[in-house]
């Protein structure tokens, strides 16, 4: 997020694309909750009729994919009607010139059917989003999973700029993080283009730092994203993989496909806290601490750095850190480490964000980064006065279908996501009574139109099929879809939805299209 | 706006003006009970059990909701409040069922720390008791009405705060209780167990499930630590007894999300001790898994790791991390990568 989670109830004009907030950051959506109480503007942008869009002043159901008209339009309104902030266009960005252009056909008149209201609605929200005193745009997955989701981010960053909502308290672009230390994850080397602190691999001044920060030579090859690896272990390619707390399994698209391409590793470690669909495929499983069992930091979606404390022993005996540290010593590379607090202290010197943390500032209260030095306060709001590179640039985006759409075999949009009941593979939230309790089992959302066509009641085993595969699911009527999808989660292994999702990826992020495959319905035999 | 100074107690304390009496107070350190009052919710001024005497006053007005002023003399403890007061709390106990003995709030319950304070031993009222049953329909949260002193702070909180609206007042008089549309279960009502409810509950109505009988108060060592669920990044305390996890409480300390959770994060830690936990690294041998030692597991590892890079290079090498762990193990997984496999090929779920 460029802004901060305490000051969402101060917005005024709340854009919610592509996130079933209460579902998926529920404290959140409380402080969005906030804000329509304050009489802020709500605007929802999502297919499905989400809980926070029956609370919208605007719900725009568009149809799965067309993030980029709506965005575009909305530019093209505020262009054409120059509501624009032209002081911040003019000092702070650079581009605009190609956004006029690149946005010039995208009149309300000619998407609003793809995007789902009318033309006038969408002047409408351009306008109060151009207009108001503070507007900040919220993402998740809705907006990323798709194979434009690089481009649907620009456009959102292109809106942002255009309107001058950056850079300033409660006003900026804030995809919402899904996992509790995604962000962490991402800023300490987690990622395979970049080092510790996103400096590029690529970069041969940052490979020749961290060379010797680390004493082995560093490779300027950028490394392989997840999808990657399990075409690489596919073909033969990818021969030792070493899984951490992951089960791509249930949480990667084409299951028969990662399936495939993990059993043809010559070698598969997994360290987890259960015996999971990927720990069954391996050869060593170690067995992992849960988050009470050991010390450490999570950073959260606002970059917030925070302690995570040590409450009990590890049921194996060993944190997970200390496990890590003895593959690297075994291997040849002594890490030798008595506490968390010193691995974070190496973390802090090579990670420019988070130079300024230690345990000891952040046994006194969390931290936002960047942090740079000792006595740095953290930083609430990014891109106040200036960009990370300088100038915003725009960038020119244009519509691109999704991979895979409804036809005539397969007539159904499938889009997946999470429930407010369980978290990402149910490992943990499966294994909790109080959670299995409330919801136990998993069904797929079904319009009443289209059950109505179908002869499906409320609670008929459907079998749901892509050209990937299929699974049974039990039905649920509801027009929270729109007619023509169906959504589910994929928390449940008894219903695992991604042996139909599509693994077309988007050919920046790389990241798959989760929101939309084509599949069809029919009740099971 | 102005400053006004005020006497309370005989000692003088200057405020802004607009500031509560009871906010005044608790400015000086003197004691005033308080049970329908929060600083995050709305005031009503419903439970009375605050209330001060104030020179110049005909009754004993409410310190939530009376605004000090300019000049205003307030007596916190003086005979009549103190009258007032053991009144009001031998009224609540009139009809409160009497099983502290075995009451989840034992100990944290604040009817019985205000009658301990104030000397009630037993109300003097005599008359009907409630006998409704206990609401356990909801998996995580009971609700005992007959326990609640109709304060309304859940009520409050899930409308203000959560903006749920699943409770309310229903009924008058001596039979008004507080509950879900229809004096439905908490099961069977449009709850969605965020236990914010039970988070500001002073008494016993509202506790957690999970940990009915499993220690008291007194028993437990909190433990803050952060969420492990989603990225908004709550903090709670882990309540700890004989080296095992048996709760979730609020911790109003907390950065991002004060006292306030969602299901998963309150009541979503049962999987740290369940049975299906690896407690053993295993290995597999002839397709079947064999528990083996952490030192024969790591040797193993090891030596296949050094083997495959000899043999097919590092780039035959990748490292999945893990969104869910710390970020020290993040980065020490990047330097497995980086370092000892010397490839970039990491990643993790970021993109799932």
């Amino acid at each position: 997020m460029t802004n901060s989670i305490g000051e969402v109830k101060e917005c005024d004009y709340l854009f919610v694309i592509g996130s079933n907030t209460t579902e998926t950051h529920p404290i959140i959506a409380v402080e969005m909750k906030k804000a329509v109480r304050n009489g802020a503007t709500l605007v929802v942008v999502d297919p499905r009729k989400t809980e926070l869009a029956e609370l919208a002043n605007f719900h725009v159901p568009l149809k799965p994919g067309a993030n980029i008209p709506l965005l575009n339009t909305m530019c093209n309104v505020i262009i054409e009607e120059k509501l624009y902030n032209q002081e911040f266009v003019a000092n702070r960005t650079e581009g605009f010139e190609e956004l006029k252009a690149a946005v010039k056909n995208f009149t309300p008149e000619s998407y609003a059917g793809i995007i789902g209201v009318p033309a006038d609605t969408i002047r409408e929200i351009a306008r109060g989003f151009a207009k108001a005193k503070s507007a900040a745009i919220f993402y998740t997955m809705g907006i990323t999973q798709h194979t434009t989701g690089t481009h649907n981010v620009m456009a959102c960053a292109n809106l942002s700029m255009l309107t001058g909502q950056i850079g300033k308290p409660s006003s900026g672009v804030n995809p919402l993080r899904g996992q509790n230390n995604v962000q962490g994850a991402c800023d300490v080397g987690g990622l395979p283009n970049v080092f510790p602190g996103y400096q590029a691999v690529a970069d041969k001044a940052n490979s020749e730092k961290f060379s010797k920060a680390w004493g082995v030579k560093q490779s300027e090859k950028i490394g392989l994203t997840v999808g990657e690896m399990m075409d690489a272990a596919h073909h033969g390619d990818l021969k030792a993989l070493y899984i951490l707390g992951e089960n791509p399994m249930l949480s990667d698209p084409d299951i028969t496909h990662v399936e495939h391409a993990l059993s043809k590793l010559d070698f598969l470690v997994v360290q987890d806290l259960f015996l999971t669909e990927t720990a069954m495929l391996a050869d060593v499983v170690l067995p992992g601490a849960s988050f009470a069992e050991k010390d450490g930091t999570f950073s959260n979606t606002e970059r917030r750095v925070q302690l995570v404390r040590k409450a009990v022993e590890p049921v194996a005996g060993k944190a997970d850190w200390e496990v890590i540290a003895e593959i690297l010593t075994r291997m040849g590379y002594p890490h030798e480490y008595a506490t968390a607090s010193d691995i974070f202290d190496e973390v802090s010197k090579v990670t420019p964000q988070y130079s300024g943390m230690s345990f000891a500032r952040l046994e006194q209260g969390s931290l936002q980064w960047p942090c740079p030095t000792p006595d740095h306060a953290g930083t609430k709001y990014l891109h106040q006065g200036k960009f990370s590179r300088g100038l915003g640039k725009f960038i020119a985006v244009d519509f691109k279908a999704p991979a895979e759409l409804p036809d005539a075999e397969y007539p159904f949009v499938l889009n997946t996501g999470r429930r407010l009941y369980h978290y990402h593979t149910g490992t943990m939230t499966r294994r909790t009574k109080g959670l299995s309790g409330i919801y136990g089992e998993e069904s797929i959302e079904i319009n009443p139109a289209d059950a109505c066509k179908l002869s499906i009641s409320e609670g008929d085993l459907l079998k749901v099929s892509s050209r990937r595969g299929s699974i049974n699911v039990k039905a649920n009527v509801t027009d929270r879809v729109p007619a023509g999808m169906v959504f589910t989660s994929f928390h449940f292994a008894e219903t695992a939805v991604n042996f139909l999702t599509n693994s077309a990826r988007d050919p920046i992020a790389k990241i798959p299209e989760l929101k939309v495959c084509a599949v069809k319905v029919e009740k099971a035999s | 706006m102005a400053d006004v100074t005020l006497s309370i107690d005989g000692q003088k304390v200057t405020v802004p003006a607009g500031m509560t009496v009871l906010e005044a107070a608790e400015k000086i350190g003197a004691f005033i009970p308080t049970l329908c009052h929060d600083p995050e919710l709305s005031k009503p001024g419903a439970c009375r059990i605050c209330v001060v005497e104030i020179d110049g006053m005909r009754n004993l007005p409410a310190s939530c909701v009376t605004a000090a002023t300019e000049g205003m003399v307030v007596h916190t403890a003086s005979p009549a409040v103190v009258e007032a007061r053991k009144t009001i709390i031998e009224l609540l106990l009139a009809s409160h069922v009497e099983d502290c003995m075995t009451c989840q709030k034992f100990g944290n319950c604040k009817l019985a720390d205000y009658a301990y304070y104030y000397g009630v031993k037993k109300s003097s009222f005599v008359g009907e008791q409630h006998a409704a049953p206990v609401d356990d329909s909801s998996a995580v949260i009971v609700r005992d009405t007959n326990k609640c002193v109709l304060c309304g702070k859940c009520v409050r909180v899930c409308d203000e705060i959560q903006g749920r609206h699943v409770l309310d007042f229903m009924h008058r008089g001596f039979n008004t209780i507080v509950g879900p549309a229809f004096n439905d279960g908490m099961g069977e009502s449009v709850c969605v167990g965020c236990g914010s409810c039970v988070a500001v509950c002073p008494v016993g109505a509202l506790t957690e499930k999970n940990m009915q009988g499993k220690g008291r108060s007194w028993e437990v060592t909190k433990v803050k630590t952060t969420c492990p669920y989603c990225g908004c990044g709550c903090n709670f305390d882990l309540n700890v007894k004989n080296g095992k996890v048996i709760g979730v409480t609020s911790n109003p300390t907390s950065e991002v999300n004060g006292r306030h959770l969602c299901v998963k994060g309150r009541f979503g830690y049962d999987f740290i001790h369940s049975s299906d936990r690896l407690t053993k690294p295993l290995i597999k041998k002839d397709g079947d898994f064999v528990e083996v030692s952490w030192d024969e597991a790591l040797s193993y590892v090891v030596s296949r790791f050094k083997e495959i890079k000899a043999k097919d290079g590092s780039d035959a090498m990748a490292v999945l991390t893990s969104a869910r762990c710390t970020n020290e193990e993040n980065y020490l997984m990047n330097k497995v990568a980086r370092v000892a496999f010397e490839t970039n090929n990491i990643d993790h779920c970021a993109r799932l």
